[in-house]
């Protein structure tokens, strides 16, 4: 008899020795039902820290693996949602082009929840136009970039989010400024904008749940230094200036809306704010007076950071009024579940075209 | 002025112009149904309208006809040519020459008249001044302001209703029957009484103008047959929109591009009426405007891998934009249906005009290792058929799938015999279930279970712990598993191959048509069909008899090579200027290479028969 992977001597089952009961969530799956395959990304690298919260996101939120879509493009970030997730469908775009992918398998089935990790080269370069016109589609996708500001793969070049004066050893001085893409994503329409830091896990958890809970898209933009290229105490990009020059401009619980108990926010103004599933994110202002449902004032808190070269971090802005791209085409059943007797159109139907022809 | 051809004899079917009619047509035999019409204007002028409706007026006389819009890239005010062919004895190709001359537009009139062919009639707006007269045409002047102005319904649409006033005098020259144009007008207005009423009044007034002002002296008539009820008239990129959606198109995406745009427009027009689920209320599919043809096969490439039917239409800059995904497509195995509206290229080249360039583009797109399946439709009917077989083939091959269109067959309107209702059941090709996976003990996405190179696959939201898998564009193994590992990456490859050839076995296979004892065989495709055929018909009149074999798709198959060894010298004939589907046919048998020749030809204009006789005869002849 085989118990536990030991066989007894006398063909009496030996007192099984059962491992402590791991944990589960709401609907019983374990955190390891949420691992991917082992990262291949260097040691250190935010990307790994940030897959580790969207496991715990995912886990604690207590979504089913099947029902979230991966979706990325190229590049050191893109590579990630191998290493999340493995019980999720997954697809690695194109370099730049994952936002046109993830509208096309989302609208084909618009109840799957679509979780996209891109990077700033991927985003902020040659993949900016889809970005934009993903955010202006408003599909309903949770969108994270994880920004180090160089591009790793090719070792070493200048990302279009990394700083004005930059140095770096392979590509010399950066003489561009940099392209906020929280900026560029409210300017888009976006009405979930946030951006994190890698090294901060519990704002990084917290935003990820909240994002799944966002009727359209919603972008998350982490600083993720890059331990290999881009990690110079002078980088806005780099974990000694990340944990010296984060700003928070809130700092807010996340309820889900099966969830009764609420996080103690006694101390300080909070703000409550709806999600489309019917959860809530209670938002607790810190030392800013940021309003994150006033559009001009997250742009004025972007620009004034982004001259003086912090990062402001936290829920930049939320608006969640706009219809997603699903809504706007009235789906009901996903389009990939219809076979062929809704598919077709009737023979007469083809009779009566063709009578009509002239 | 007026050159006197007179009619030899007349017929009592013959309708006649003018008191003095009679006296001259006397020594001149009369041209029925077998000439063509071109109408010179503006484009942006309201032309097309008065054209479709001549078109149609034509076709419901029971004449075959075909039309030929030679447009712009422009809005408005550039020069536009629409040519009608009527051919009593069913011939549709392009011609070189047009008898019956109609210009409005003063800018080509110069040119326009010496093109008109001798013998031929020279229609115009009477404010055009001509420099000299031709001896040998005739010359109708019509007074188009003027007539324009019996429009009483808005004076500032007189410049649209001026196409009318043509409308109507070349049918009471010809013997056009106005109930026709009037029925051609209800199809076109759908139905709307008062545009059909103020079009007509127009028609009528130029009819009764030419009826008592011009003096009939030219040879050409039109007079009802029967050889075209049953048939219908219809663009090609209508009848690929239904194709599609009768294929059970869910998604699209698409980006504007002349001349695909009608095929998108098409698909608009129709899903709403024909696509609604009736349990819900709510469309069974989607179609978005996509930022640009880069991201309109991503969308698709995403829905197809999630299981929707998904298409595109697009025309050469549009293919070349979608290179990379194309690639993607093909490695990571996704079902997916690229129409490619052929024009003009390299580069922006010319817009609105018709190639058949994009052949090899489109079998090999993308960078590596990369083949695609290609459809070839060569008539409206084809394009419905292919249409929905498309969408067959991508899913039971896994695989990007291009249908080659043109503009000519794409934007003009061609008779066609009705389209036939799918009657194969829907092939939805290997997709498990989650059942399936959870009995299959390790599910392998790209494992060549069956011998034919395709694998099963899965999509998401199939419930099963193990249905998941990670679709990539890297290197992978038979667990789409990243590898980097040299035989995982040539065991892939050669897979690859192997379906290839099922995809070989599966796409439909050349008409052929063999004449006992031919030693020329001729190879094309698409809308060069009639223009073949007409060729041939010329060329066994000149003592060559010919075999011929319609390309249907890519790969070829055993058909071609058999072809080519049945023939001593085959003609491939094509529209472009680097004879690519020669050198295709060449690389598919090499041992026939030297037999093969190229009878190409590319100046943006639909291929004629006379060309295509005068090439073939020339080497003929020659070699």
């Amino acid at each position: 008899m085989i118990t536990n992977g030991t066989l007894t001597g006398n063909g009496t089952a030996a007192k099984p020795t059962f491992p402590a009961k791991p944990s589960v969530n709401i609907i019983g799956l374990t955190k390891s039902d949420y691992k991917g395959l082992e990262s291949t990304l260097c040691n250190g690298c935010g990307h790994d820290s940030i897959s580790s919260q969207i496991i715990t996101a995912c886990y604690e939120l207590g979504l089913k693996p099947e029902r979230i879509v991966k979706f990325s493009g190229i590049g050191c970030s893109s590579k990630s949602p191998a290493y999340f997730l493995s019980r999720s469908f997954g697809f690695n775009a194109l370099h730049g082009r994952m936002p046109s992918v993830a509208q096309g398998a989302l609208m084909a089935n618009h109840t799957l929840l679509g979780l996209g990790v891109s990077g700033d080269g991927d985003t902020g370069s040659i993949g900016l136009g889809q970005f934009m016109h993903l955010i202006r589609r408003n599909l309903r996708m949770v969108y994270i970039i994880e920004n180090n500001g160089v591009y790793g793969l090719t070792k070493g070049q200048f990302s279009a989010t990394a700083d004005i004066g930059q140095e770096l050893k392979y590509a010399g001085r950066n003489e561009f400024p940099p392209i906020d893409l929280c900026r560029a994503a409210i300017i888009a329409d976006c009405g979930f904008v946030a951006r994190s830091f890698a090294g901060d896990p519990k704002q990084v958890i917290a935003l990820l749940k909240a994002a799944f809970s966002h009727r359209g898209t919603a972008v998350i933009d982490i600083i993720s230094p890059c331990v290999t290229f881009n990690n110079r105490d002078d980088s806005t990009k780099s974990y000694s200036w990340g944990r010296a020059h984060d700003e928070r401009v809130n700092d807010f619980g996340f309820v889900m809306s099966q969830e009764e108990i609420i996080v103690d926010y006694a101390e300080g103004e909070t703000k409550e704010v709806e999600l489309f599933d019917g959860s809530k994110i209670v938002l607790k202002k810190l030392d800013s007076s940021h309003d994150p449902t006033d559009k001009q004032a997250a742009l004025r808190l972007l620009t004034k950071a982004h001259d003086e070269q912090l990062f402001v971090t936290g829920l930049l802005y939320i608006n969640g009024d706009r219809p997603n791209l699903a809504e706007t085409y009235g789906l009901v059943k996903p389009l990939a579940s219809y076979q062929q007797d809704k598919l077709r159109p009737s023979r007469e139907s083809l009779q009566k075209i063709m009578a009509g022809m002239f | 002025m007026i050159r006197d051809y007179t009619l030899e004899s007349t017929t009592d079917s013959i309708p006649q112009v003018g008191q003095a009619a009679k006296s001259a047509f006397a020594n001149r035999a009369p041209i029925v149904n077998d000439f063509s019409i071109t109408v010179a204007t503006k484009n942006g002028s309201g032309s097309q309208t008065s054209n479709a409706v001549l078109l149609r007026a034509l076709f419901k006389m029971g004449i075959p006809v075909s039309g030929k819009n030679i447009f712009p890239s422009n809005i408005q005010g550039r020069p536009t040519w629409y040519t009608i062919r009527l051919s009593k004895d069913g011939y549709i190709a392009r011609r070189e020459t047009t008898e019956i001359m109609i210009v409005l537009n003063p800018e080509t009139a110069l040119e326009d008249h010496q093109n008109t062919a001798p013998g031929g009639v020279f229609m115009y707006a009477d404010d055009i001044t001509l420099p000299a007269r031709r001896s040998d045409l005739h010359y109708y002047p019509i007074p188009v302001k003027e007539l324009a102005r019996t429009y009483e319904a808005d004076p500032k649409l007189r410049t649209y209703v001026a196409n009318m006033v043509y409308v109507g005098a070349i049918a009471q020259l010809l013997g056009i029957d106005l109930n026709e144009i009037e029925a051609a007008l209800k199809f076109h207005f759908k139905g709307k009484t008062k545009p059909v009423e103020s079009n007509m009044q127009v028609v009528r007034a130029a009819a009764a103008w030419a009826a008592e002002h011009l003096v009939k002296t030219d040879p050409y008539h039109v007079v009802r047959m029967d050889k075209t009820r049953g048939l219908i008239m219809i663009d090609g990129n209508t009848a690929a929109a239904l194709g599609a959606i009768y294929g059970g198109v869910s998604f699209v995406a698409w980006y504007p591009i002349t001349p695909a745009t009608s095929l998108a427009d098409a698909l608009n027009e129709y899903l709403p009426k024909l696509r609604i689920d009736p349990e819900t209320g709510a469309p069974t599919y989607a179609v978005i405007q996509a930022e640009d043809e880069l991201a309109a096969l991503g969308m698709v490439l995403g829905a197809g891998w999630a299981g929707a039917r998904a298409m595109t239409s697009t025309s050469g800059p549009g293919i070349s934009l979608m290179a990379e995904f194309t690639g993607l497509g093909y490695f990571a195995e996704i079902p997916a249906v690229i129409w490619d509206i052929q024009r003009v290229g390299p580069a922006t080249g010319l817009p609105t005009r018709v190639s058949q360039g994009d052949i090899i583009a489109v079998y090999w797109l993308g960078h590596g290792d990369t083949k695609h399946p290609v459809l070839l439709p060569g008539s409206v009917y084809e394009c419905f058929e292919f249409g929905w077989r498309a969408f067959d083939l991508a899913e039971r091959l896994q695989t990007p799938i291009f249908v080659l269109s043109d503009l000519d067959l794409g934007m003009n309107q061609w008779m066609s015999r009705p389209f036939d209702y799918p009657e194969e059941p829907m092939d939805r090709g290997k997709v498990l279930t989650a059942e399936q996976v959870n009995a299959t003990k390790g599910f392998a996405r790209y494992k060549d279970v069956d011998g034919d190179g395709i694998g099963w696959r899965t999509l998401p939201a199939t419930d099963s712990p193990f249905a998941a898998y990670f679709t990539r564009g890297s290197g992978h193994n038979e667990r789409a598993l990243l590898s980097e590992r040299p035989e995982d990456w040539e065991n892939n490859m050669d897979r690859l191959a192997r379906k290839f050839e099922t995809a070989r076995k599966l796409m439909p296979r050349p008409v052929i048509e063999l004449t006992d004892g031919a030693e020329v065989g001729i190879i094309g495709f698409g809308s060069t069909d009639p223009a073949i055929q007409e060729a041939r018909a010329m060329l066994a009149a000149r003592g060559i008899p010919t075999s011929y074999l319609r390309l249907r798709a890519l790969p070829m198959n055993d058909d071609v090579t058999m072809f080519l060894a049945g023939h001593q010298r085959i003609y491939v004939v094509e529209m472009n200027s680097d004879a690519q589907l020669c050198q295709l046919v060449r690389l598919h048998s090499p041992k026939d290479a030297t037999k093969v020749r190229p009878a190409n030809h590319s100046d943006g204009l639909p291929l004629t028969a006379d060309w295509v006789y005068q090439e073939i005869l020339y080497q003929e002849t020659r070699y």
